[in-house]
């Protein structure tokens, strides 16, 4: 059978896990502990900015991400010239190669005054230092940078390769029923797109709540300004490795996430209809 | 600008599409400042001296050191602590590349197996399938720790490349793959003249296959080179990271950033940018290389996880 070595797997690193995780999250010590590891995380004093935290962050970095990639995959296919649209796309994705840790630490450099390529442009914005520029309530804008920086290219090919979808003939139609380019994309454009877009606000909102490697690579290099426990996902770790050693009450987070992440995708499976193949 | 250009389209075609055009260019140039700055900087940072990157010194951040800076650079990276730059890089390759030949054994067979062929629960694993690839992978990392730390499967090279080779994105690639390109008849054809199930699947489906094997090859390997919390977690010696993990402990001997460190074992910022770039390297030489069919738009729906 064909599919036995993939569903191995599956179970083992895909439904184990969640339901291991559950388990956890349920018990203490091997006895069933009710909600008890649930509501002793919810009280820990890290708990709830770190839900604000990531929510803040969440919200600006998906109304960004929304905006600017439609923008700029109707913009990418409106250009006739052909090297010029395949030349932009390609610059927007390449960054996606330093996705984790190392696009995090080029912006450490970008961000950092002293050395930063674009140093003047802070000074401008009277940022004078990189302890001021990551302050807390800057994170969700400085999170959202890298995660653009990193990610949006992906998508603005994603939309670009819907928009080639769209048939000659209605582009043709509105062309002669005098639509400029505006209102094409207002009326027929963007409608057609939709779906990718509920696509992409999904898996991007399943993912900006994950939130883990950017606080922690800024917590290494800001001496502590930014928090240790900045996300949801730090705190689980924290939780389970820290002196708590508290496995039962990491996995209660983990379970909250996975819940969260399991829901969306739910909502996508069942009445997305992008995935209506079969 | 919106309202001004939406008034001129009827009336005046001509000056609206220039308008349009230079509105386009402009919106692109601006964006490809934002995303090539960061990376041209990249390149360039690993051939100055500390004092060269300052940028109150009046160097452009744009200028090219030296060689002979950049080498140094290099020796001063590869010579920290004995060379385990070189052990993280090998990690890497070890992980993803191990990683990456068990996710094409099993992942597509089963896109097949789903697209081309009838078995029990057969929808259920579909739809499972699409609920799991769809949950970030940062999701699962804590849990798949919790799992195999409870069957003592930790800090071996095994707990971060099995959990690496579970790729559920690539099945639902083959399996679109499949049931796109691929007609029942002709391995019913086979069927007919004899060949068994295997047969068909190794003579006929697999040398068909070959540009879903590079999409999910790709895939695989980008994300799991680049991961990092499930590494981080499974990991615990310094000679077991992969080299985006071992990065965050670079950044720990940055004097710059943690002026707490021991001067003797330190790195210096332009010795950071080095190890920044030499650990996406091979990613980045696979996105070149991958440039002409990752710009088309085929990838939909690929690059999150």
């Amino acid at each position: 059978m064909f599919s036995s070595g993939y569903l191995l797997f599956l179970l083992a690193f895909g439904i184990g896990p969640m339901i291991y995780a559950l388990y956890l999250s349920f018990t203490a010590n091997g006895a069933f502990a009710g909600v008890d590891n649930f509501v002793r995380v919810f009280h820990d004093f890290r708990f709830l900015p770190a839900v604000q935290h990531v929510a803040l962050f969440v919200v600006v970095w998906l109304v960004t991400l929304i905006v600017l990639v439609t923008i700029l995959a109707l913009v990418v296919h409106a250009v006739r010239t052909r090297w010029l649209s395949t030349t932009a796309r390609f610059l927007f994705y390449i960054p996606g190669a330093l996705a984790g840790s190392a696009s995090v630490l080029l912006w450490l450099f970008i961000l950092t005054p002293s050395v930063s390529p674009v140093a003047g442009l802070l000074d401008a914005l009277g940022l004078k230092s990189f302890t001021q520029i990551v302050s807390l309530e800057n994170l969700p804008v400085v999170f959202t940078i890298v995660a653009f920086w990193t990610g949006a290219g992906g998508w603005i090919i994603i939309m670009y390769g819907a928009l080639n979808t769209i048939s000659s003939d209605v582009m043709e139609a509105a062309r002669i029923d005098g639509a400029g380019p505006f209102k094409t994309a207002w009326y027929i454009q963007i409608p057609l797109m939709r779906k990718w877009i509920a696509y992409m606000a999904i898996v991007s909102l399943a993912g900006g709540t994950q939130l883990f490697v950017e606080p922690k690579i800024l917590n290494l290099a800001s001496r502590g300004v930014v928090p240790q426990e900045y996300s949801l996902n730090q705190l689980a770790y924290t939780i389970a490795f820290g002196p708590q050693a508290d496995y039962n009450g990491s996995a209660a987070i983990s379970i909250v996430l996975l819940v969260v992440a399991m829901g969306l995708s739910a909502i996508f499976v069942f009445r997305g209809g992008l995935f209506d193949r079969d | 600008m919106t309202a001004t250009n939406l008034r001129l389209v009827p009336s005046a075609p001509a000056p609206a599409r220039w308008l349009g055009r230079v509105l386009a260019i402009a919106v692109i140039a601006f964006f490809a400042i934002f995303f090539v700055i960061p990376l041209a900087w990249l390149l360039l940072a690993p051939t100055k001296n500390g004092n060269q990157l300052g940028s109150l010194h009046g160097e452009s951040p744009f200028s090219f050191g030296s060689f002979d800076q950049l080498a140094h650079n290099w020796h001063q990276l590869i010579t920290f602590q004995d060379g385990i730059i070189w052990t993280w890089l090998g990690n890497s390759v070890f992980y993803s590349g191990v990683a990456l030949v068990i996710t094409i054994l099993i992942t597509i067979p089963a896109g097949y197996a789903l697209a081309m062929t009838k078995f029990r629960l057969r929808r259920a694993l579909l739809i499972t399938t699409l609920m799991v690839m769809l949950i970030p992978n940062t999701a699962l990392a804590l849990p798949i720790f919790l799992e195999l730390s409870a069957v003592h499967v930790f800090g071996s090279p095994l707990g971060v490349i099995l959990p690496f080779s579970f790729f559920p994105f690539g099945v639902y690639l083959a399996y679109i793959y499949f049931s796109t390109t691929m007609s029942h008849d002709l391995l019913d054809a086979a069927r007919i003249d004899g060949a068994g199930e295997l047969k068909v699947f190794t003579r006929i489906a697999m040398p068909l296959a070959t540009p879903v094997i590079a999409l999910v090859g790709f895939f695989s390997f980008v994300g799991n080179w680049n991961n990092y919390f499930l590494p981080f977690i499974m990991e615990p010696g310094a000679d077991q990271l992969p080299v985006q993990v071992g990065l965050a402990v670079l950044l720990s001997s940055t004097p710059a950033f943690n002026p707490t460190n021991a001067a003797a074992l330190t790195i210096t910022l332009p010795e950071l940018a080095l190890a920044t770039l030499v650990s996406v390297a091979p990613v980045l030489i696979v996105f070149l290389f991958s440039q002409r069919f990752l710009v088309t738009g085929l990838t939909a729906g690929a690059t999150k996880g």
